[in-house]
């Protein structure tokens, strides 16, 4: 026995969830940022062209 | 403190709503604002990607300073009625992932400022987050009831920002902008701590309306109104804008010392709804916008 607050149970589904939107929010955001980077790089040259 | 928090840390990982609520999404709205306006006021062309990629840096920044902010005042928003509900005092993330985010987001808005613009504008964005972390949050907001006055210098940073990502030096006309956020600051969260006192009380925060009492705050609001009126003003007659931007200034500042004076000149008694110092609080916000709208209008559209 432990002086520790009662945890809730471990919610199997919920932690897929969490995990499978994060990876989704991730893969947008990191696909977003090469488009981003593609076109500053294309904006720089021209610029320095 | 984070570390100090004794609500049990979910096992959970951090939903994305969570992570993105640590970035003080509406605080960032109003940066966003005004550094757009500081970038569009500068003379010259910016390429519409990198004046875009420098204010999403600028927004990065912003959000990480928040974060880092949330992070080390966990403790304290936990004992504020208005802040108990964030991610990190309501158990809904843990402290480490809140910290890690920061410092992640942080370093990634420096790189991006410096890949899209130029360094003068990377060194003053990693200025306005080291200022807003260590400065205001960890040194003078615990301390002082200075601390927004000093502390205001933060959020003043963005339309210079702005200013220097698109042309890569300072200029007259985004100091006054900085001082005119600097100056607005005072008036504008005192408002705020005036009808949230108990709350700042409770938590310990040493603001101006808990430490020098209600009527000294009163008073100051009104003399750094004054003030500021006179620096919202200044950019006309020093002719750095033009008559667009100079009536809507002498306008509307107009109507924030008239509110500011309902304000610094009342008392309050018991059960008071603190209806004017509502008003001036969400007048002073609106005050921001329509005036940095104004000066990129100006810059544009000149009468």
């Amino acid at each position: 026995m432990t002086d520790e607050p009662d945890k809730p149970p471990f919610d199997e589904a919920e932690y897929r969830r969490r995990q499978r939107s994060r990876a989704n929010m991730m893969a947008w955001l990191l696909g977003a940022l090469a488009i981003l980077f593609f076109f500053i790089t294309i904006a720089k040259m021209q610029i320095f062209a | 403190m984070a570390q100090s928090l004794t609500h049990a840390e979910t096992a959970l990982p951090a939903d994305w709503r969570d992570l993105f609520a640590l970035t003080k999404p509406r605080v960032m709205s109003l940066v966003v604002f005004t550094a757009l306006c500081g970038l569009l006021a500068a003379p010259g062309d910016v390429h519409p990607v990198l004046g875009f990629s420098s204010i999403l840096a600028i927004a990065l920044g912003a959000g990480a300073s928040g974060a880092l902010n949330q992070w080390y005042e966990a403790g304290l928003d936990a004992k504020m009625k208005r802040t108990a509900g964030r991610p990190l005092p309501a158990g809904r993330l843990d402290p480490q992932t809140a910290l890690q985010f920061g410092i992640g987001l942080a370093a990634f808005s420096l790189f991006l400022m410096l890949f899209a613009s130029n360094w003068q504008a990377t060194l003053l964005l990693l200025a306005s987050i080291l200022f807003y972390v260590f400065v205001y949050t960890m040194w003078l907001k615990p301390r002082t009831p200075q601390n927004i006055v000093i502390g205001g210098a933060a959020g003043a940073f963005p339309p210079l920002i702005g200013w220097v990502a698109a042309t890569g030096s300072i200029a007259p006309l985004p100091v006054l902008l900085f001082l005119l956020i600097f100056l607005w600051t005072p008036p504008h969260f005192w408002a705020l701590a005036l009808f949230v006192r108990s709350d700042y009380a409770a938590a310990g925060i040493p603001m101006m309306p808990v430490v020098a009492g209600e009527k000294s705050t009163r008073r100051q609001i009104l003399l750094y109104a004054l003030v500021m009126a006179a620096a919202a003003i200044a950019p006309w007659p020093l002719g750095y804008t033009g008559a667009l931007y100079g009536w809507t200034a002498i306008l509307l500042s107009a109507i924030f010392v008239l509110l500011s004076v309902q304000v610094g000149t009342r008392t309050t008694g018991e059960g008071d709804r603190m209806q004017p110092e509502k008003r001036l609080f969400a007048f002073s916000i609106a005050y921001l916008f329509i005036l940095f709208g104004a000066v990129v209008a100006d810059r544009w559209w000149p009468l």
